[in-house]
């Protein structure tokens, strides 16, 4: 016992040799050297692939500001952390980020989950943190210094049961949603909400889980129940596939997702079993408007691949937050949380993006109609209180007769 | 000085040292030194991980039993002890405050939810351990990681306590907690070990069937370790969700359970001092991991398993082996059973290896 | 009714494949009393293999039976020398060793092989290439049966119709089934054991590979993980059926699969919500070391000390 309580005390006093440090230190620095900012994300974990697609947008953004000649005269150096999808390390890289590498900003997380974590550590030290993709509400609740450029859940699933109740007219959904994300799960809460209250009925609820194989037992049951309509807000990866299994089970009513779907993998998987299927988003990449073109074929010279909705949110992200450096001409804390705040109607890829009160990103959701490995528009639909004025670049331009001849004309 | 008064003032000395540190990681300091808000992270969370390691090591490494769900216990004492603060805390605080003061009344709070966390692990483990730990062989590790992802996926199913989003949880823990009941458990854990208790544990460890032909009902000597394992691990769960302050199951996943077990197995799964030194290693390779160039830091988890089979390969017993701290084992090893040998030893030697027979010794019948 | 019909057919269907990856569990431990927990990686380095396989050779473009048979054997192969090199480095070094330490090794193998996967290749999901027109074929109703479940169902039923014939009309597989009941004495009768042991190990792997690319014709998404949960269904498939008993593979597999079905199915009218589906295979594994520790076509093992 004797021995084991040296050992013991051996190592405890190494370990707090060796973290020691005078307190009292010096604050962040502010002065002319590269503006440094954290992002972090799931870069070795289940979920790797929404970490390092956002990881790349940031970059594409941050290398473009560079080379126009950095914000006010500085250049940006993107300083990236995995935190391997896990809540817990999330947090712990945050606080590396804050206290090691004092960086003036954060751009992340994907998952709500992870945002949440790590978003306290942010507001406590006054660095302010812009989440890419996080759609739960909670996030920006944590406090003034969360900001996020996406929709909120709500929205997104209200968007969505306005469509198929007032578009589709349909009177029966079924939705079929994946049980471990939050994403899903917010998106299903909402649609279900605004569904009923448009008069909706919802027929049939199944849920699966990421990595199951086989979908067949649950679309046999919602088959069984006759929707109009099967609401699928889940990821591409699953989404795929399900659409492939209710085609070989004659399911003839269309899927409804959300940006989950957005991916080149998506038709890889789901291929013509997709056709017909609706889905909400921020924009189409398909879209021929000059500035999303310009941002898809950049894109796919630097990563031979073409982006998907993440790539393209993280890529906005990092956008307003050095517009929010360069409005504030500082990158102190307080300043910089009060120009964000104030960011209104920026042209991003994603959309016109005005912050609210709460700090989400207000902007028009897109519902696009998947034919032939193409995005097809159909119409835009506004939050409350936002009209045709406040499009997005993807809403004025139509594309094509077929999208003209059934949605509401935007102009 | 009789024994009594001996522990107690060791103790007292642990509290004074651990009380000192405590203000040494908070924000003041202690006499103006301190430790970065980002190392001192690194430091609760090894504490954590030790209170899991020596855990974890009383049933895999002194009872032999191979347990790979032990992030569902901690996620059972996490979560119950979480329902208790986040519901219940507030108006058991204002009662209480009343009579003893605030800070006593946090203590007594955070005391009780331990408590109910590590009873809430005892249970679950009980209910896994029955089924799997009556039979011999290996069926105890699969139960184990099914019943950890059943764990996950029911609390995912429980909305009142987060459900897929998560759950935030009032930060009662701080060093001085983590401190004391990692003390408390290789306390604890050390006891049990060298009581009969802990002989017989050894004895189901080495050979089963030999132990049982002796008279030890292994089986439930098999599930008292695994239920004061299970309740240990809810106890780290109980400071670990009151530390990072927000719960989410995502961080009770399999890779947890698997740091748990490379932390013994790096240190020696025989071995006190051997856990300890292994939670503390895997608990800081990954933060100095991240210093390393570019996408190197994705090779974590290959490093970690390619390890992990390599030890196996060369160095079973890990460091430490079977022995605690000390400078035994720079003198010349003894033929002792505990030596140097892989955790347990196959039955016997097998026919075909055996030396040849040696005939000038035979015995000649009469 | 027809719904009734569907899930059935929904339920075999993977259980045939939970049925193909058992029978490497089963085999396996029945010869070294070892669970290999990288089997289940298996399956998915076989539909890995395959999905490169069928890009390299130019399958990919379209369907093409001759791409099917060829990408299915070449993983096949390939899946089996990954076995025999795993059983070769990682497990014979120490099968002499403790359980423990060669449970560990096998979790340390499974998930060695895994994160490789996922730091090399990222875990993303990707397609695996339609290989098979497919098309559905109504039954009856609105039961219908899709072409990649025809295969399945064939190409299982064909391996395992061979795998019997190996195992009691050749050579090999007598020496299989003595390595199997003891080892020492086989080689004390002359088998080479290693090799038997090699050869036991490269037809579980082969098997499992074919389930892997079989599955991915079916559901074409596949990722470096996909085999964690799947190989430990089929774990508890070779333990239903009573681990090292060759037909209880099958038998648990079925079941497991026809269970998991019917839970997602029609759970939800008892109040079981369709994400336990993965539960269930836990639950019949609880239930058997509860009641029949020996599976459901095992036989009680004398442990000789």
């Amino acid at each position: 016992m004797k021995r084991i309580s040296l050992a013991l005390l051996l190592i405890t006093s190494l370990l707090f040799a060796f973290a020691c440090e005078r307190k009292g230190g010096p604050g962040v620095g502010n002065g002319s050297g590269p503006i440094v900012i954290g992002y972090y994300g799931d870069l070795s974990g289940r979920t790797s692939n929404f970490g390092q697609s956002t990881k790349e947008g940031v970059l594409m953004a941050a290398d473009e500001i560079n080379t126009a000649g950095g914000i006010n005269g500085r250049q940006v150096t993107i300083l990236s952390e995995d935190d391997e999808g896990r809540p817990e390390k999330a947090a712990t890289v945050v606080t590396k980020l804050i206290d090691q590498d004092r960086v003036v900003a954060l751009l992340g997380e994907v998952a709500s989950g992870n945002t949440l974590a790590a978003a306290p550590k942010a507001q406590a030290a006054k660095v302010p943190m812009i989440s890419p993709s996080s759609t739960n509400p909670a996030v920006t609740q944590v406090g003034d210094f969360i900001f996020r450029v996406c929709f909120i859940d709500p929205f997104q699933g209200e968007v969505m049961a306005k469509f198929a109740a007032n578009t589709l007219k349909a009177k029966k959904a079924a939705i079929m949603l994946d049980f471990n994300s939050p994403y899903s799960r917010g998106l299903t809460e909402f649609f279900e909400k605004s569904f009923t209250t448009l008069g909706g009925q919802i027929v049939n609820k199944q849920s699966y889980t990421q990595g199951d194989r086989d979908y067949k037992g649950q679309l046999t049951a919602i088959r069984s129940t006759n929707p109009d309509v099967i609401y699928v807000p889940g990821y591409y990866g699953e989404v795929g596939v399900i659409a492939k299994q209710a085609q070989q089970l004659g399911i003839k009513a269309p899927l409804l997702g959300g940006d989950g779907w957005d991916a080149t993998q998506l038709w890889e998987l789901g291929g013509d079993a997709l056709n017909g299927d609706f889905i909400s988003n921020h924009y189409s990449v398909d879209d021929p408007s000059p500035a999303i073109q310009k941002f898809v074929s950049q894109y796919q010279g630097r990563y031979s691949k073409r982006p998907d909705a993440l790539a393209a949110l993280g890529y906005d992200a990092m956008r307003v937050l050095a517009d929010g450096i360069k409005r504030a001409g500082s990158t102190e804390g307080t300043k910089l949380r009060d120009a964000i705040a104030q960011t209104q109607k920026f042209p991003g890829v994603t959309g016109l993006i005005s912050l609210d009160a709460q700090r989400n990103a207000v902007k028009p959701a897109v519902v696009l109609k998947l034919q032939d490995r193409k995005y097809i528009y159909q119409e835009t639909i506004y939050p409350e209180g936002m009209g045709p004025e406040a499009a997005a670049p993807a809403a004025t331009s139509s594309a094509g007769p077929v999208a003209a001849a059934n949605s509401p004309s935007p102009k | 000085m009789p024994i009594l008064v001996k522990r107690l003032f060791a103790a007292l000395l642990i509290v004074l040292l651990l009380i000192a540190m405590n203000q040494f990681m908070s924000d003041q300091g202690l006499f103006g030194f301190g430790v970065p808000p980002y190392y001192g992270r690194v430091i609760m969370l090894a504490g954590i991980n030790v209170i899991l390691a020596v855990s974890l090591n009383l049933i895999t490494g002194f009872t032999g039993q191979f347990s790979i769900g032990h992030a569902g216990f901690m996620a059972v004492g996490a979560y119950t002890s979480a329902y208790l603060t986040v519901y219940y805390a507030q108006v058991w605080e204002r009662s209480l405050a009343g009579l003893v003061g605030v800070t006593v009344a946090h203590a007594l709070i955070f005391l009780f939810a331990i408590l109910i966390g590590a009873i809430a692990a005892a249970v679950a483990g009980l209910i896994v351990g029955i089924p799997s730990l009556r039979l011999r062989g290996d069926y105890l590790a699969i139960v184990t990681l099914g019943f950890a992802e059943i764990i996950r996926i029911v609390i995912l199913n429980i909305d009142k306590v987060g459900g897929a989003t998560g759950f935030t949880v009032p930060g009662y823990t701080n060093f001085l907690w983590v401190g004391i009941f990692a003390v408390l458990t290789v306390v604890i854990v050390y006891n049990i070990v060298h009581s009969d208790m802990g002989r017989a544990l050894v004895a189901i460890r080495e050979d089963e069937l030999a132990a049982e032909a002796m008279g030890i009902n292994t089986t439930r000597y098999k599930v008292l370790s695994f239920v004061i394992s299970s309740a240990l691990a809810g106890m780290a769960g109980v400071l670990f969700g009151h530390y990072t302050q927000f719960l989410s199951t995502n961080d009770f996943q399999f890779i947890r359970s698997f740091e748990i077990i490379i932390m013994i197995v790096l240190g020696g799964m025989g071995s006190l001092t051997g856990a300890v030194f292994g939670a503390v290693v895997i608990t800081i390779m990954p933060e100095l991991l991240r210093r390393l160039p570019g996408d190197l830091s994705q090779y974590r988890l290959v490093v970690y398993s390619a390890m992990l089979i390599i030890i196996m390969l060369t160095r079973p017993q890990g460091l430490m082996g079977t022995r605690e701290f000390g400078l035994s084992w720079l003198k010349r090893p003894q033929r002792r059973p505990e030596g140097d040998k892989p955790v347990g030893e196959t039955k016997g030697v097998p026919i075909a290896e055996q030396s040849p027979v040696d005939r000038s010794k035979e015995v000649k019948p009469r | 009714m027809d719904t009734f019909v569907q899930q059935l057919i929904n339920g075999l269907t993977i259980g045939a494949i939970y049925a193909l990856i058992a029978l490497g569990y089963t085999m396996v431990y029945g010869i070294l009393r070892l669970i290999n927990f990288a089997h289940g990686d298996i399956y998915m380095v076989g539909a890995f293999v395959g999905y490169f396989l069928a890009f390299q050779l130019g399958f990919a473009a379209g369907p093409s039976l001759v791409g099917l048979v060829v990408v299915l054997i070449g993983s096949m192969v390939v899946a089996a020398l990954v076995g025999m090199a795993i059983e070769r480095f990682a497990y014979r070094p120490i099968r002499k060793y403790a359980r423990m330490t060669t449970l560990i090794t096998a979790i340390g193998v499974s998930l060695f092989i895994e994160n490789l996967f996922v730091a090399r290749l990222g875990a993303a999901p990707r397609a695996f290439p339609q290989l098979l027109r497919e098309q559905s074929y109504t039954l009856f109703g609105n039961a219908a049966i899709s072409k990649s479940q025809i295969l399945i169902f064939a190409v299982s039923i064909l391996l395992m119709l061979l795998l019997q014939w190996i195992i009691f009309k050749t050579k090999v597989g007598t020496a299989m089934r003595a390595v199997s009941f003891n080892l020492n004495s086989a080689k004390l009768m002359g088998i080479n054991t290693d090799a038997i042991i090699s050869v036991t190990f490269a037809l579980g792997s082969a098997l499992a590979a074919a389930g892997g690319v079989l599955t991915a014709q079916y559901n074409p998404q596949i990722d470096p993980l996909m085999g964690i949960i799947t190989g430990l269904k089929a774990f508890v498939a070779a333990v239903l059926g009573g681990i090292g008993n060759i037909p209880g593979a099958v038998l648990g597999g079925l079941l497991i699969g026809l269970a998991e079905t019917f839970v997602v199915g029609y759970g939800q009218n008892v109040g079981i919500p369709t994400t336990f589906r993965d539960a269930v295979a836990f639950a019949i594994l609880i239930l058997v070391l509860l009641f029949r520790p020996t599976g459901l076509l095992g036989s009680t093992v004398q442990e000789k000390v």
